[in-house]
């Protein structure tokens, strides 16, 4: 990506590593996928309230700042393995809504044809190799497709999501055990929103960190507060130009928190209105950005509105798209199963 | 002209196969355990990795579930890998890998994606190695739609039908019967596939089908062989793969014999021989049935250690020999 130019560069060089590494132009469009994430979230939750959409979902909402930032210094050959609670993932990495809707609808536009769903959500094309029902099934196929970038020579790097329930499946060590022995160029990022479901990490968890883990692989472990864009996009871009390198992968534990429940079936006995009144009100990754951009000259209130209403504008559109795109006929309810089908 | 063809054994054969994939395609590559400097617990890989280095004949740490989940993800990225359990036992550890992903990952994204790995186990009894060690878990994979699963029981099976998995996009999982290792058999040199999805008739006969798996297939043809001189005349059915099942031989063999028997080492119950039974009584070849179905498959227990408690919890020769007499006299 274009960075800032040099004159630009020496006027921010105080500023925090995203202001002096990347565009205004690009932190704004930083700043309008995030509200294309929350309002893409809401959207989905509100045609779920109404009916449109069936199954159930896992919302990020609050954790917008995490997917945009590891997904920051990312190229569009890079790859990803995405999580239950990927939908962020999925748009940070260039999926465009309108599919997604559409997917969440059950129709044949979507991502995956109706066939997936939110759990599922994936686009290939721009690297996104899908989200996993599985907590933690989407490690090892991280390092499997980090292992093709080496063994192919691609150049690829390959960033695996998971949540902090994941860091305590089998799967996660195995898979950065291997990660390390054979320098593959990934990066494992935790999103520990504090609680798998609702289990809270200091319950289900020996150590007080997950970063902590890195040390058992030989590899860097780096804490992030997830809800401040700048420093995961800056933990992220090292941990690239690490994996480029050839040095071998990294462990990102990015601290957030999740405003919804864990799905639609959450009735939030775990935790307290006051502490997720706290979140909501004093860490709102999408508030402390636009506060930041603001602060630093990068916006002002007009481009901010200009934002606002554009996302709201491609948030209608994608839900129009999804409602009138057309559903699968029953009788291919056998497609895809096997190539040959296809 | 035909490719020369020598005496391998089945072990041979399948590494012969994964010498030609590679040599065929450098995208091919195998993982496992000690498949490396050792050859793997049975040296089906052997010197492989002398030959092909040791980025491509890759030693994972003990870790089945990772191991399995590094093959899906290399197969979903563009590269074909082979990937052996060192016991099928092992697959316990990997299911999710190889249940939720592997097979699902097609369908889930709406054929976005295909998933070309190909797994081998070694897999059933008679080696002493006791419970944990000797199962014939096939039936469970059989079990996911997604998957593929065959048997080869021959060594020229074995070369043919591993070099149709290595060629197949989806993915692909192969039970090699650790007793078949040693088996020598015709392999002809050079490449050929063998079908996936087609059972082959090893030994025409009038009087009674057999169906056979793996290592039972010889089993029946040797039944066969004592059967032949009292005048029971079997017709032998490989059924190779187990999915998707080459319905329409089996049925066209029924309706020539009007008797099944089905035979297995896997626990009897709800297992192939179900499949097969049920699959015929729902057929047209239900009407020309003349006796009931019989099923002979392994004991209702765990594998035992004993030699001879190992022995009697699988079908052997004798006991296919007496189900079958009993079957063709309506005996029942």
């Amino acid at each position: 990506m274009a960075g800032a130019s040099k004159a630009v560069a020496d006027s921010r060089a105080n500023l925090p590593f995203v202001y002096r590494q990347y565009s205004a132009e690009q932190l704004k469009q930083v700043l309008y996928k995030m509200y294309l994430i929350r309002r893409f979230e809401e959207g989905a939750e509100e045609s779920y309230m109404r009916g449109l959409i069936h199954g159930t979902m896992h919302l990020s909402i609050g954790q917008e700042a995490c997917a945009m930032g590891i997904c920051m210094p990312l190229g569009e050959d890079d790859q990803i393995t995405s999580t239950h609670r990927g939908h962020g993932h999925c748009i940070a990495k260039g999926a465009e809504v309108k599919r997604m809707f559409a997917e969440f609808f059950g129709k044949t536009t979507g991502y995956c044809k109706g066939r997936g769903g939110s759990m599922h959500i994936a686009d290939v094309a721009k690297g996104n190799l899908g989200a996993n029902g599985i907590v933690g099934g989407g490690i090892p196929i991280a390092v499997g497709a980090a292992l093709s970038s080496k063994m192919m020579k691609t150049g690829k790097v390959v960033v695996s999501f998971f949540g902090d329930g994941a860091n305590n499946e089998g799967a996660f060590h195995e898979a950065l055990n291997m990660a390390a022995v054979w320098k593959l160029p990934v990066i494992f990022v935790c999103e520990n929103n504090g609680y798998g479901m609702s289990t809270s990490t200091a319950r289900s968890t020996a150590v007080k960190n997950i970063a902590d883990r890195a040390a058992a692989y030989s590899m860097p472990g780096v804490i992030v507060n997830g809800n401040i864009f700048s420093e995961v996009a800056e933990a992220s871009y090292k941990a690239v130009e690490r994996a480029r390198a050839g040095e071998g992968p990294t462990l990102i534990e990015s601290k957030t928190y999740r405003h919804r429940g864990h799905s639609k079936s959450d009735r939030n006995r775990y935790r307290t209105k006051e502490e997720i009144e706290d979140w909501m009100s004093n860490r709102d990754p999408i508030t402390l950005f636009e506060n930041e951009l603001r602060e630093f000259g990068f916006i002002d209130d007009e481009g901010i509105e200009a934002i606002r209403s554009g996302v709201a504008q491609e948030i209608a559109d994608g839900i129009e798209f999804a409602k009138v795109s057309p559903s699968p006929d029953v009788s291919e309810t056998g497609n895809y199963v096997y190539t040959e089908q296809a | 002209m035909d490719a020369m063809v020598r005496e391998l054994s089945y072990a041979q054969a399948i590494q012969e196969a994964m010498a030609i994939a590679m040599d065929m395609d450098e995208r091919v590559f195998l993982m496992g355990e000690d498949i490396g400097v050792y050859g793997g617990a049975f040296q089906v890989t052997g010197d492989l990795v002398e030959r092909y280095g040791t980025e491509r004949v890759i030693d994972t740490p003990i870790s089945e579930l990772g191991g399995a989940g590094v093959a899906v993800g290399a197969a979903l990225t563009g590269m074909r890998p082979i990937f052996e359990f060192q016991f099928s036992d092992f697959a316990t550890l990997a299911m999710e890998q190889i249940v939720n992903q592997a097979a699902k990952m097609r369908f889930m994204l709406g054929g976005e994606v295909s998933v070309p790995v190909v797994m081998r186990f070694p897999a059933g009894s008679g080696t002493g190695a006791a419970a944990q060690h000797s199962q014939s878990l096939e039936a469970w994979l059989g079990h996911v739609p997604g998957l593929k699963v065959i048997q080869p029981a021959t060594p020229y099976d074995a070369k043919g039908m591993l070099l149709a998995a290595v060629a197949d996009p989806d993915p692909v999982m192969i039970f090699e019967h650790k007793l078949l290792y040693k088996m020598k058999g015709p392999v002809p040199e050079g490449y050929y596939t063998v079908p996936i999805g087609k059972a082959d008739i090893r030994r025409e006969g009038r009087d009674l089908t057999i169906v056979a798996t793996s290592i039972m297939v010889q089993k029946a043809l040797d039944a066969a062989a004592t059967l032949e001189a009292e005048g029971i005349d079997v017709e032998v059915v490989d059924l190779r793969t187990i999915r998707p099942m080459d319905k329409q031989t089996v049925i066209d063999s029924v309706k020539k014999t009007s008797r099944l028997m089905c035979v297995y080492e896997a626990v009897k119950t709800l297992g192939i021989g179900a499949e097969v039974s049920a699959m015929i009584a729902e057929s047209e070849a239900f009407d020309y049935l003349d006796a009931p179905i019989v099923r002979l498959g392994g004991a209702e227990t765990p594998i035992p250690y004993n030699p001879e408690l190992e022995k009697a919890a699988v079908p052997q020769v004798p006991d296919i020999i007496t189900a079958a007499r009993d079957l063709v006299k309506g005996v029942r």
